[in-house]
C-alpha cells in the first residue's frame, strides 16, 4: 500500500518534470531578455531543476521514514 | 608548461587510482565494504559524465546554445522512476546472475545466443568510437596544456602524441588487474567502483573551480558574461531556442539520454551489476540529478566566455582549458586537465569492463562452448581459459578504440560522436523495456526490432561520417542511395523538418519498436522464452523462490554437477557451494544421488555470472540431458503455481458464498421459528375464543336439560342467548377461515365497477334498525362526483360492515354519534368512519390491526368481538392496493380511514 503510494508519487513527479521541461511550457520563457542578469530560459531551466531535486530529496526521505 | 611534468602528473594520478582501488579491495577483505555506502554508488553513477560532458558540452553550447542541457535533463526527468525501472533491472539481474546488457536481453528471450551476440556487436560498433573520443579528449587536452601556439592548431600526433597510447596501456593494466582477478563477473568490482566514485568527485571539483575562476575572476560574474553576449547577435542567438528546430532537437536529445542512462553498457555495469543494495537507489535518485545540475551550471557561461575571448580562434570544446591558460594560470589549468582526464579514464575503465564482459560471455565463450571439439579441450582448463578470454577481450576493445582514435577521430567534435553512441544503444530500448513489462515479446521480435533499428541507425548516422572521411562517395549524401532522394541519410524518406539526429532517432525507433511489437504478435515463443518472460516480468513475485520456480526435467547425478563445477571453482570452492546449497534446501548431495533440480538451477545461475547465461545454459544442458538440450522438457512450474493461486482465489470465493448461504439459512430458520411461535399463539387464541361461547352454550343447554319445568319465558331467554352464542361461534369460524385464506394468498377478489355511494348504502342498510334502537346520531357526507371504483363488492362490504359495527360498539353510550365521510384526495378516495367513543391511543394505533388484539380496559365485555375484524379489513384493503389507518376523530373518538386508489382498474 505504502509502496504503491511512493511509486505513484515518483511517477507523477517524473511526468510533471517531463511537462515542465517540454515544448509548450519552455516556449513561454524562450526570450533573450535578462532577469537579474541571467537569460530567462537559462534561469527557468535551472530553477525548475533545483526545485525538482529538492522535492525528490523530500519525497525519498519522507517515504523512507514512513517505511522503516 | 613542461611536458614531462604534465605527463608525470597524469601517470601519478593513474597510480593514485590504483592505490584507491587497492585500498578499497583491502577494506573488503577486512569486512568494511566501500560498496555498502550509498554515496559511493550514487557518485559512481556519475560515470555518465565523460570527457564529453567535461569538454564537449562547452563546445556544443558554443554552437547551438542551450540544447546540450537536454542530455542531462533527460536523466533528471527519469530519475524519480528509477525506483521502478532500475530496481526491477537490478532484481532481475541479481536473481538470474546477469552481468551485462547483452546478457540481459539474451536471457529475457530464452537465453538466446544469437540475440546476445548481436547486442554485443551493436554495442561494440556504437561505443568503440565513444571510447576513442575519450582518448581524443585526453590527447587534445594534453596538447593544450603542453603545446606551444603551434601545437594548438596542429594534429594530436605531435611529439607527445604517444602519451595517449601509454595512458591506454596503463588503463588496460588497471582494468585487467581490478576486473579479472576473480573469475566471477557477478562479484562486485569493489576497487574499480571506489576509484570511479573518486574520479567523479575530482572531475566535479575541477570543473567547478575552472568555471568559477572564468566567471568571477576573468569576468565580473554571470551578469557580465550574459550582458556582453547579448550585445553580439551571434551569441545572442545562443540564449534562446530558435523556434523551428530547437524544440524538436531538445525533445529528441532528452528522450535519447533517458534511454542512454538505462542502456549504456557502463551505466548498466555501475547501476545494475555493481549495485549491492536496492535501497541505495534512494540516494542515487536525488544525488545523481544534483551532480548533473552542478556540473552543468556554468557550462553556458564558460562557452560564452570562450567565444567572447577568442572569437572562434580556439576549438570551443577546450575553452575551459584555454581561458585560464590565456591568463597564465597553469596550476588551475593543470587541475582542470586532471578533471577532464579523470572523466575520460573513468568512462574508459567502466565501458571497457562492460564491453569486454559482453564480448567474452556473449560472443567468444558461446562460440567455444558451442563447438564440441573446442569445448572438450577448453573444459579442462576452463577457469583459466575464461579469465584469459576476458583479458583478451579487454585488450581487443582498447586496441580497437585506440585504432579508431588514431585513424578517424580527427574530424569530429566530441558531442557528435557521443550522440551517435547514444542513438546506437537506444536501439535496445524496445526489446529491453518491452521484455521487462510485456510477456508476449518474442526472440524473433526482439531480433527484428534491433536489426531494423540498427540498420537505420547505421545508414543515417554512420554512413554520413564515412562519407565525410571519403570512405563512401559524396553522392550518397547529396542525391541519396542509387540516386533516390528518399534515401538521403540526412533526410530519410523525405523528412527534412528535423535535424539529422532527430530524424535518425525518429525513424530508427519507429521501425525498431514497430518490428518488435509487430513480429512478436505474429510469432510464437517457445517454452523457455515463455518461462524467462514470466520470470522477468513478474520478478518481484518469484525473486525469493527463483531456484524452486524453474525446474530441470532432465536427470543427472550429483557427481556430474560436482565435476562440472570443480572445473570452474576448484575442489574447495565447489565444496563450499554444495554445502551452502544443501544447507539452504535441506537436501543431501551424495555423489550417486540424482541431482535436485534446485541445485542445477543454482549452478546454472553461478555459471551465468561466470560465462554468461547462454553458455551456462549450454553447459548445464550438456550434462543434464546427454548433450540433448532438454529445454522443451522444462516444466512450466510457474504456470502451475499461478493456476494454484487462481484456484485458491476461487476456493476463497466459494467459501464466502457458502458462508453467505448459511447465514441466509440461519435467518430463514429463525423466521420460521418465529412464524411457528406466532401460529401456536394464534391457535391458542382461537381455541380460547371458541371455548367461551361453547362453555356458555353448554351451561344453558345443561340447565334446560336438567330443569324441564323451567318457566317458558326464562327458557325462551336461554334459547335466545344460546342462538346468539352460536351465531358468534359461526362468525368467528368464518372469520378465521377468511383470515387463513387471506394469509395464504388464496383469497381471490373479483373487482367490478361500482358506485361507492350505493356500496355504502348497501353496507349500512342492516344497521338501520340498530342505529334507530340506540338513538345513535348518524351522519353521512359524500363528496359529489366521486368516480366509480374497481373493487370486490362483497369484500368491501365486509370491511365497511366491520368498521361501522366497531363504531357502533365503541361510541359514547350517553350521546352516541357516528359519521361516514367520503372525499377525494388527488388520486385517492378516503372513506372515514368516525365515532365519539374513547378513541385509540397512539401506542395502539398500529397494534389494533394485528390478529386478536383487544384494547385493554376499554372494551365492554358484552360487545367484545373476535379481534379478527380489523386484521381481515387490513388484508382486504391491501389487496385493493389501499391503506387503512386510525387517527383521532373530530368528535373526540376514533376515526378509521380507508384510502383506496382511484384507478384500481387492475387487481
Amino acid at each position: 500500500m505504502k509502496k504503491q503510494v511512493k511509486e505513484q508519487r515518483l511517477v507523477s513527479l517524473s511526468i510533471l518534470a517531463g511537462i515542465l521541461f517540454c515544448f509548450p511550457v519552455m516556449a513561454i520563457f524562450n526570450s533573450p531578455e535578462l532577469v537579474w542578469g541571467i537569460p530567462t530560459l537559462y534561469l527557468y531551466i535551472f530553477i525548475v531543476w533545483a526545485i525538482l531535486i529538492a522535492v525528490l530529496i523530500r519525497m525519498v526521505n519522507k517515504n523512507r521514514n514512513s517505511s522503516e | 608548461m613542461g611536458s614531462i611534468s604534465v605527463i608525470a602528473i597524469s601517470f601519478c594520478y593513474l597510480l593514485l587510482l590504483f592505490g584507491i582501488a587497492y585500498w578499497a579491495e583491502k577494506r573488503t577483505v577486512s569486512g568494511k565494504r566501500m560498496l555498502s555506502n550509498p554515496y559511493v554508488y550514487a557518485l559512481s553513477l556519475a560515470v555518465y559524465c565523460t570527457a564529453w560532458t567535461f569538454y564537449g558540452s562547452i563546445g556544443r553550447a558554443s554552437q547551438t546554445g542551450m540544447d546540450f542541457l537536454a542530455i542531462y535533463i533527460g536523466p533528471t526527468i527519469l530519475a524519480p522512476v528509477w525506483w521502478i525501472f532500475l530496481r526491477k533491472m537490478i532484481r532481475i539481474s541479481k536473481v538470474q546472475g546477469i552481468t551485462s546488457i547483452a546478457d540481459f536481453i539474451s536471457s529475457r528471450y530464452g537465453k538466446n545466443i544469437t540475440l546476445g551476440g548481436i547486442v554485443t556487436l551493436v554495442c561494440i560498433l556504437g561505443i568503440i568510437p565513444y571510447i576513442a573520443l575519450q582518448i581524443k579528449a585526453i590527447s587534445t587536452s594534453l596538447d593544450f596544456l603542453i603545446g606551444s601556439e603551434a601545437a594548438r592548431h596542429s594534429s594530436p600526433l605531435s611529439a607527445i602524441s604517444n602519451t595517449p597510447f601509454y595512458v591506454t596501456v596503463v588503463l588496460a593494466v588497471f582494468i585487467v588487474f581490478f576486473s579479472t582477478r576473480k573469475i566471477d563477473t557477478s562479484e562486485r568490482h569493489e576497487g574499480m567502483v571506489s576509484a570511479i566514485a573518486f574520479e567523479s568527485i575530482v572531475k566535479l571539483i575541477a570543473f567547478l573551480c575552472g568555471g568559477i575562476f572564468i566567471v568571477y575572476w576573468m569576468y565580473n560574474g554571470l551578469g557580465d558574461i550574459f550582458g556582453q553576449a547579448l550585445a553580439q547577435p551571434k551569441l545572442r542567438a545562443l540564449l534562446t531556442f530558435n523556434s523551428s528546430n530547437g524544440f524538436s532537437s531538445w525533445v529528441s536529445l532528452a528522450v535519447l539520454s533517458m534511454f542512454a542512462i538505462l542502456l549504456l553498457p557502463r551505466q548498466f555495469q555501475i547501476g545494475v551489476v555493481e549495485n549491492v543494495n536496492e535501497q541505495h537507489l534512494n540516494k542515487a535518485i536525488w544525488l545523481f540529478p544534483l551532480y548533473l545540475f552542478l556540473i552543468n551550471l556554468l557550462v553556458l557561461p564558460i562557452a560564452l566566455a570562450g567565444q567572447l575571448s577568442f572569437q572562434s580562434n580556439v576549438d570551443p570544446d577546450f575553452s575551459i582549458l584555454a581561458l585560464p591558460l590565456s591568463e597564465h594560470h597553469h596550476g588551475l589549468a593543470l587541475l582542470i586537465y586532471i578533471g577532464g582526464f579523470s572523466a575520460a579514464t573513468g568512462m574508459i575503465i567502466v565501458e571497457t569492463i562492460a564491453l569486454s564482459t559482453m564480448l567474452s560471455n556473449n560472443v567468444l565463450i558461446p562460440l567455444i562452448v558451442g563447438i564440441p571439439f573446442l569445448k572438450r579441450i577448453i573444459l579442462q582448463y576452463i577457469s583459466k581459459a575464461v579469465i584469459y578470454i576476458r583479458r583478451f577481450s579487454i585488450v581487443v576493445i582498447l586496441l580497437l578504440s585506440y585504432g579508431y582514435f588514431y585513424e578517424f577521430a580527427e574530424g569530429y567534435s566530441l558531442v557528435s560522436i557521443g550522440l551517435i553512441s547514444f542513438a546506437a544503444v537506444s536501439q535496445f530500448a524496445p526489446a529491453l523495456l518491452g521484455g521487462m513489462y510485456w510477456k508476449q515479446g518474442t526472440k524473433t521480435g526482439a531480433l527484428a526490432g534491433i536489426l531494423f533499428g540498427f540498420a537505420i541507425w547505421f545508414y543515417t548516422l554512420v554512413v554520413p561520417s564515412m562519407v565525410s572521411v571519403a570512405l563512401l562517395p559524396q553522392s550518397i549524401m547529396s542525391e541519396g542511395l542509387f540516386g533516390l532522394s528518399a534515401l538521403k541519410p540526412n533526410a530519410l524518406f523525405g523528412l527534412t523538418e528535423l535535424d539529422y539526429l532527430s530524424q535518425s532517432f525518429f525513424w530508427s525507433m519507429l521501425f525498431n519498436a514497430g518490428a518488435y511489437f509487430g513480429v512478436s504478435l505474429y510469432t510464437k515463443a517457445n517454452r523457455q522464452e515463455r518461462n524467462q518472460a514470466e520470470l522477468f516480468v513478474n520478478v518481484f513475485k518469484y525473486a525469493k523462490a527463483y531456484e524452486s520456480s524453474v525446474v530441470w526435467k532432465g536427470k543427472t547425478r550429483v557427481k556430474d554437477v560436482r565435476l562440472l563445477m570443480v572445473k570452474f571453482l576448484g575442489a574447495h570452492g565447489t565444496k563450499r557451494l554444495f554445502d551452502q546449497v544443501s544447507k539452504t534446501y535441506g537436501v543431501k548431495l551424495a555423489d550417486e544421488d540424482q541431482a535436485d533440480s534446485r541445485l542445477i538451477v543454482h549452478v546454472e545461475k553461478i555459471l551465468s555470472g561466470l560465462i554468461g547465461s547462454a553458455s551456462a545454459r549450454m553447459l548445464v544442458s550438456s550434462i543434464v540431458a546427454d548433450n540433448e538440450i532438454s529445454i522443451t522438457e522444462m516444466v512450466d512450474v510457474i504456470k502451475e503455481s499461478q493456476e494454484l493461486i487462481a484456484l485458491n482465489k476461487e476456493l476463497r470465493l466459494k467459501t464466502d458464498e457458502l458462508k453467505k448461504a448459511s447465514d441466509a439459512l440461519a435467518l430463514a430458520n429463525t423466521q420460521l421459528l418465529k412464524a411457528d411461535e406466532l401460529r401456536d399463539e394464534f391457535l391458542y387464541t382461537v381455541t380460547h375464543e371458541l371455548r367461551t361461547p361453547l362453555t356458555s352454550i353448554r351451561a344453558f343447554s345443561e340447565i334446560l336439560h336438567d330443569h324441564p319445568d323451567i318457566e317458558p319465558n326464562k327458557r325462551q331467554e336461554f334459547l335466545h342467548t344460546m342462538t346468539k352464542e352460536i351465531e358468534r361461534l359461526s362468525r368467528l369460524i368464518s372469520q378465521v377461515l377468511d383470515l387463513e385464506k387471506l394469509q395464504s394468498g388464496n383469497y381471490n377478489i373479483h373487482p367490478e365497477k361500482l358506485s361507492l355511494q350505493s356500496l355504502i348504502q348497501d353496507a349500512i342498510a342492516p344497521f338501520k334498525q340498530v342505529l334507530a334502537d340506540r338513538h345513535i346520531q348518524f351522519s353521512m357526507q359524500l363528496e359529489e362526483q366521486i368516480p366509480d371504483l374497481m373493487v370486490d363488492r362483497d369484500a368491501l362490504i365486509q370491511v365497511i360492515t366491520n368498521l361501522v359495527s366497531n363504531a357502533i360498539k365503541f361510541c359514547n353510550p350517553d350521546h352516541p354519534a357516528i359519521s361516514i365521510t367520503v372525499s377525494c384526495h388527488a388520486d385517492q378516495v378516503h372513506l372515514q368512519f368516525a365515532d365519539n367513543g374513547p378513541g385509540i391511543s397512539d401506542a395502539d394505533a398500529t397494534l389494533i390491526f394485528e390478529k386478536f388484539f383487544q384494547v385493554h380496559g376499554q372494551t365492554p365485555s358484552a360487545t367484545h368481538g373476535s379481534g379478527l375484524g380489523l386484521a381481515i379489513s387490513k388484508k382486504i384493503i391491501e389487496l385493493h392496493h389501499g391503506h387503512i389507518w386510525v387517527e383521532k376523530s373530530e368528535i373526540q373518538g376514533a376515526n378509521f380511514v380507508v384510502s383506496l386508489p382511484l384507478n384500481t382498474a387492475a387487481s
